[in-house]
């Protein structure tokens, strides 16, 4: 099992939602983010005082699922994302040790 | 003021029954009645004024403070508004428009102590409303005037401190000032032209701002860290509330609904338009682009610097005024602010006082007939007019300042203007009131 962490343009959120309900991913968990990375951040410019905000909002997603399913999910992941502009976000896979469903104690890949 | 068509017409009638010829009788001093349509409209002004500070300004600075002293700016606008109208009734509107006999150029009396003497039936000089209307418009005048002061000192004034200073202010400047210029003092007698108050009010305000921003001290961390709006929505929804009030303000200073108060209205709405556009495209060119913050406070520099000219000034001459406030506003509260350094939060001085000075200097201008205005008083050049207002701006401005710096020099000596580093960081919302503005 791996778990899977996407970092990506918060308007991008539905589609990628969209292509991996396509590839029968059961569940997403979604967090607002802020960071910065090659896109740096954005200047604000307030009655001629101007501030740099260096970190920009993201969206980030995490997903465990079956070993089978990951090159899947990070083709569609990518491939909604995607913009081709500077910003689009990352992708991160993590080896996943366990899973357990709280309300019927189902483990491993049951539990998924 | 003229006298209303009607009352024109009592008084012919009047003349005609007492079989004396109609010349004679309109010679006569008219006695003052009171008219059904002024009053009406008088009553509205009055509330659209009012409404121009709560909820009007404090939702434009509301909005321009951080997330934590949302709620202060509100709390401060409000008391105003309660304290002063206190005050102007204990004896605020005597001071300022009772008869102060032998003083009177200086100050008013004592006469009207507590409203004493206003009753159902009482006029106000030639007034065709009740005075009862007239106080109260002008209390609301007397109110918005402290209040716009708040903007300059915002994010860490104590409260206590606040209502000392406000109280003190509106008895030692306002009621002086607003005497001077309207209840008869002396600079209403040299021909200063003030419709609607760009020298009592906005230079006024303007003025105490930039001394209470300089006396308190810049905010913890001004100008290096970022203190950007909270929230524009709010600041853009004050803005039109300012827009939409403004012309209780302009239109209702003539005190009546006649053909000075339509123009007034119109020039209103022309020059606050033209400024909005003009501080807009001054933006657009000097940082690359237009912005929200940028129309809105536009908006109000028109607004501020039409106020002494509404009653005067033609159309075109609106136009040139909006033009006029908006570039001059822009510079001087993005640029004049950082040249010199002082922390005038919400730019009280940038926009009030320099879009007030705006106003008031051509309004001497665009008062002349050749230029579209009512025209000015016989034997009166552009360049004689010019020079009573810069002696009313002068007067003003010198005044208000050393009398403010003592206000708040003797408070802060006594019990002290400005919070605490930690209750400043923490915010005023959660360290003077024990509330937050967002509970999310």
């Amino acid at each position: 099992m791996k778990l899977i962490s996407a970092i990506i343009k918060p308007f991008k959120l539905d589609d990628v939602r969209e292509a991996l309900g396509d590839i029968g991913v059961s569940g997403i968990t979604v967090t607002e983010v802020k960071g910065f990375g090659r896109q740096k951040g954005h200047t604000e410019l307030y009655r001629g005082a101007e501030y740099v905000v260096d970190f920009l909002p993201k969206i980030k997603l995490e997903i465990a699922v079956d070993d089978q399913l990951v090159d899947k999910v990070i083709e569609a992941i990518t491939n909604a994302a995607r913009t081709g502009k500077i910003g689009d976000g990352k992708i991160f896979v993590f080896n996943l040790e366990q899973v357990v469903r709280i309300r019927t104690g189902e483990t491993g890949s049951e539990a998924l | 003021m003229k006298p209303s068509t009607q009352r024109t017409l009592v008084r012919v009638l009047a003349g005609a029954l007492a079989l004396t010829p109609l010349i004679a009788g309109a010679q006569e001093a008219p006695v003052p009645t009171i008219n059904a349509g002024d009053t009406a409209w008088m009553l509205t002004a009055t509330a659209l004024v009012l409404f121009m500070t709560i909820p009007g300004l404090a939702l434009f600075y509301g909005g321009l403070v951080r997330a934590k002293n949302v709620l202060s700016i509100l709390m401060q606008c409000f008391a105003i508004t309660a304290l002063v109208t206190v005050l102007w009734t204990i004896y605020g509107y005597s001071l300022a428009f009772g008869n102060g006999g032998a003083l009177n150029s200086w100050i008013g009396g004592l006469d009207n102590l507590f409203l004493k003497g206003i009753g159902l039936t009482s006029i106000y000089g030639t007034q065709t409303i009740p005075e009862s209307v007239f106080m109260t418009f002008q209390m609301t005048f007397a109110i918005i005037t402290p209040a716009l002061m708040v903007g300059a000192f915002a994010e860490r004034m104590k409260f206590s401190a606040l209502m000392w200073f406000m109280g003190l202010w509106l008895t030692l400047v306002y009621v002086p000032v607003a005497h001077w210029v309207w209840g008869g003092g002396f600079l209403g007698t040299l021909g200063v032209l003030d419709f609607a108050g760009g020298t009592v009010v906005h230079i006024n305000a303007g003025i105490a701002g930039l001394v209470a921003a300089i006396v308190i001290g810049k905010r913890k961390g001004f100008p290096t860290t970022a203190m950007p709006p909270h929230n524009l929505g709010y600041t853009v929804i004050g803005a039109s509330m300012l827009w939409v009030g403004w012309f209780g303000f302009n239109a209702g200073s003539e005190l009546a609904a006649d053909g000075v108060a339509g123009m007034a209205m119109a020039v209103t709405q022309i020059a606050t338009a033209t400024a909005a556009l003009s501080w807009m495209f001054a933006e657009w060119w000097a940082h690359g682009k237009p912005s929200v913050l940028g129309i809105a406070s536009g908006a109000v520099a028109g607004l501020v610097a039409i106020t002494p000219a509404s009653g005067t000034a033609g159309p075109m001459g609106a136009i040139a005024i909006g033009l006029a406030a908006g570039v001059l506003c822009f510079l001087a509260s993005t640029k004049l602010k950082r040249k010199f350094g002082y922390d005038d939060a919400l730019d009280v001085f940038g926009v009030h006082a320099v879009g007030g000075i705006v106003g008031a200097m051509l309004t001497g201008v665009f008062a002349s007939a050749v230029l579209g205005g009512k025209g000015l008083a016989e034997g009166l050049t552009i360049v004689d007019q010019v020079i009573k207002q810069g002696i009313g701006v002068g007067t003003t401005l010198v005044y208000t300042a050393i009398a403010s710096l003592i206000i708040l020099k003797l408070v802060d000596w006594t019990i002290g203007l400005r919070v605490t580093e930690e209750q400043e960081t923490e915010g005023l919302d959660l360290a003077l009131h024990d509330e937050r503005g967002y509970i999310l």
